[in-house]
């Protein structure tokens, strides 16, 4: 069975439905890219799969052993977080919450847990520095690691190098690249639909049209012909 | 000054009210993090004006214990607002601004109304800004006060870490099964409680300096949750415990001079942290 399954999902606010019919499957391991233009529906998508809102129609299955509540989610910053007071350490340990349940505090193995993904992500050296004076590529790198303190099996990344420089950017690709290919699934938003069928294993386009298949079907599909055109010539100008 | 000090403190009802100072100023600081973070600052602001319309209400039904209608409308108000803060139809702070000055004119329309009082603008005044004089408070307020303030603290200590990650990220917290609607509720409550208990010191209209103040001075300094926290407790304790003492030396009125103390050290806070970088 897959670890997520999604059957005919209609997404929206208030009745008013977004998309549509939405259909796909992700199987451990993939690398899912969800491309599409703005206001498509992409973060509504995500949203959903998280359980923070709820479904106009239609149902996602968890499967393969996932838990709901096991998914490591790296959102888009907030206006709340620029100017908080946090350590790193504080943040990446919140990401164990799910596992405390009604325990107040953390035990041993998840302060050890927060340890191994701070180094994991190469960020331990300023375990004690505030948040709010890391760069957004470090910054990016804490969100990780309290992703991953909430999972080992997959991530969902909401523009996960939105607002970061290039070289930045690549860093962070390729540690997203290195977490798949230790065998987290991972699914992607994503603005930046050259790195999409770069990285990607998988795209879910979503908008007026939907594709979801392989990567190279995309590039052979019309839908993702036109797409990366559109997209690639914007970039190039 | 130290032996009029002295000879003040001997009377009990001085003693009682720096006690149920110090416990507000702990109580109020510990949730003013979270409140300042969230952007929930004028949830307070806004909750002690009804808490101001709820004491009118009680006055006019000549109720001994006011408490018994100001606490449970005060409690019903603050998880209103915070339903009207994700409630898309009337905006957050358009909410509060409506709930608030509507509960202060109605609160001043009834006590002008029903008052049987002769000093009617002393009451107000009293009930507005806090008492010019110091409290006279029983032994059994000040018990209430430290059981309340007892289980705000405990309370605190054990979701600190779930308010923690509610307050940092909302979305993440309630993906991880932290729900964050059950801690905002919480929190709404435990703030209507505070703000009830603050009323008779510094009067409706400066509780929400109490709850600020500190938090932000604090954050000024201090770089970590933890440590802002605890600052911002240290702080409030210090400023109440000046604010109380100066007013009892220099005979001014009490809930101001402590204002005055936040307001004091918020500059001195945010001097140090200029010069700290």
């Amino acid at each position: 069975m897959s670890m997520i399954e999604v059957k005919d999902l209609a997404l929206g606010y208030e009745n008013s439905a977004i998309l549509k019919g939405l259909n796909f499957t992700v199987n451990k391991g993939d690398y899912l890219c969800i491309v599409g233009e703005n206001g498509s529906g992409k973060s509504t998508l995500m949203k959903t799969l998280l359980g923070l809102q709820k479904p106009l129609s239609g149902e996602i299955l968890f499967g393969d052993g996932l838990k709901k509540n096991e998914i490591g989610y790296l959102p888009q910053q907030t206006v709340v977080q620029r100017d908080f007071p946090a350590s790193v350490r504080e943040i990446v340990l919140s990401g164990c919450q799910s596992r405390c349940g009604f325990r107040p505090f953390y035990n041993k193995a998840e302060k050890q847990l927060a340890e191994q993904n701070m180094e994991r992500m190469g960020i331990k050296s300023f375990e004690k520095r505030c948040y709010r004076e890391l760069s957004g590529g470090q910054q990016q790198r804490v969100l990780l690691a309290r992703a991953l303190c909430a999972t080992q099996k997959i991530l969902l990344l909401d523009e996960p190098v939105s607002g970061l420089d290039p070289m930045v950017t690549a860093e962070m690709y390729d540690l997203i690249e290195s977490l798949n290919k230790e065998g987290i699934t991972t699914i992607m938003i994503s603005h930046d639909i050259t790195a999409a069928i770069h990285y990607a294993s998988h795209i879910l386009h979503i908008g007026k049209k939907t594709f979801f298949g392989t990567k190279d079907d995309y590039i052979k599909s019309d839908i993702g012909k036109l797409f990366i055109l559109q997209e690639g010539g914007e970039t190039n100008v | 000054m130290f032996e009029t000090l002295m000879n003040y403190l001997q009377y009990p009802f001085v003693r009682y009210a720096l006690i149920v100072g110090i416990l507000i100023a702990v109580c109020s600081s510990l949730l003013g993090v979270t409140l300042v973070l969230k952007r929930f600052s004028f949830i307070g602001d806004g909750l002690s004006h009804v808490a101001f319309g709820a004491m009118a209400i009680a006055a006019v039904l000549n109720l001994t214990n006011q408490n018994i209608i100001v606490m449970p409308v005060t409690i019903v108000s603050a998880v209103l607002l915070l339903r009207a803060g994700q409630n898309a139809k009337i905006k957050g702070d358009a909410a509060i601004a409506m709930i608030s000055v509507g509960a202060l004119a109605f609160g001043y329309l009834l006590m002008n109304i029903f008052s049987t009082s002769s000093n009617l603008s002393g009451d107000v005044c009293s009930t507005l800004f806090g008492s010019t004089t110091f409290l006279t408070l029983s032994l059994s307020n000040v018990v209430t006060c430290s059981v309340i303030s007892a289980i705000v603290v405990i309370v605190f200590l054990l979701f600190y870490n779930k308010i923690f990650a509610v307050t940092f990220d909302e979305g993440f917290a309630t993906a991880a099964g932290t729900g964050a609607k059950r801690y905002n509720l919480l929190i709404a409550v435990m703030i209507a409680v505070v703000i009830v208990m603050a009323m008779n010191l510094v009067g409706s209209l400066m509780i929400s300096a109490l709850v600020i103040f500190p938090a932000i001075s604090s954050m000024r300094i201090f770089k970590s949750f933890k440590s802002v926290t605890i600052f911002s407790v240290i702080l409030s304790v210090i400023c109440a415990v000046t604010g109380m003492l100066i007013s009892i030396l220099a005979g001014t009125p009490v809930g101001s001079t402590i204002v005055a103390a936040n307001v004091g050290a918020f500059f001195l806070c945010s001097l140090i942290g200029l010069f700290h970088k």
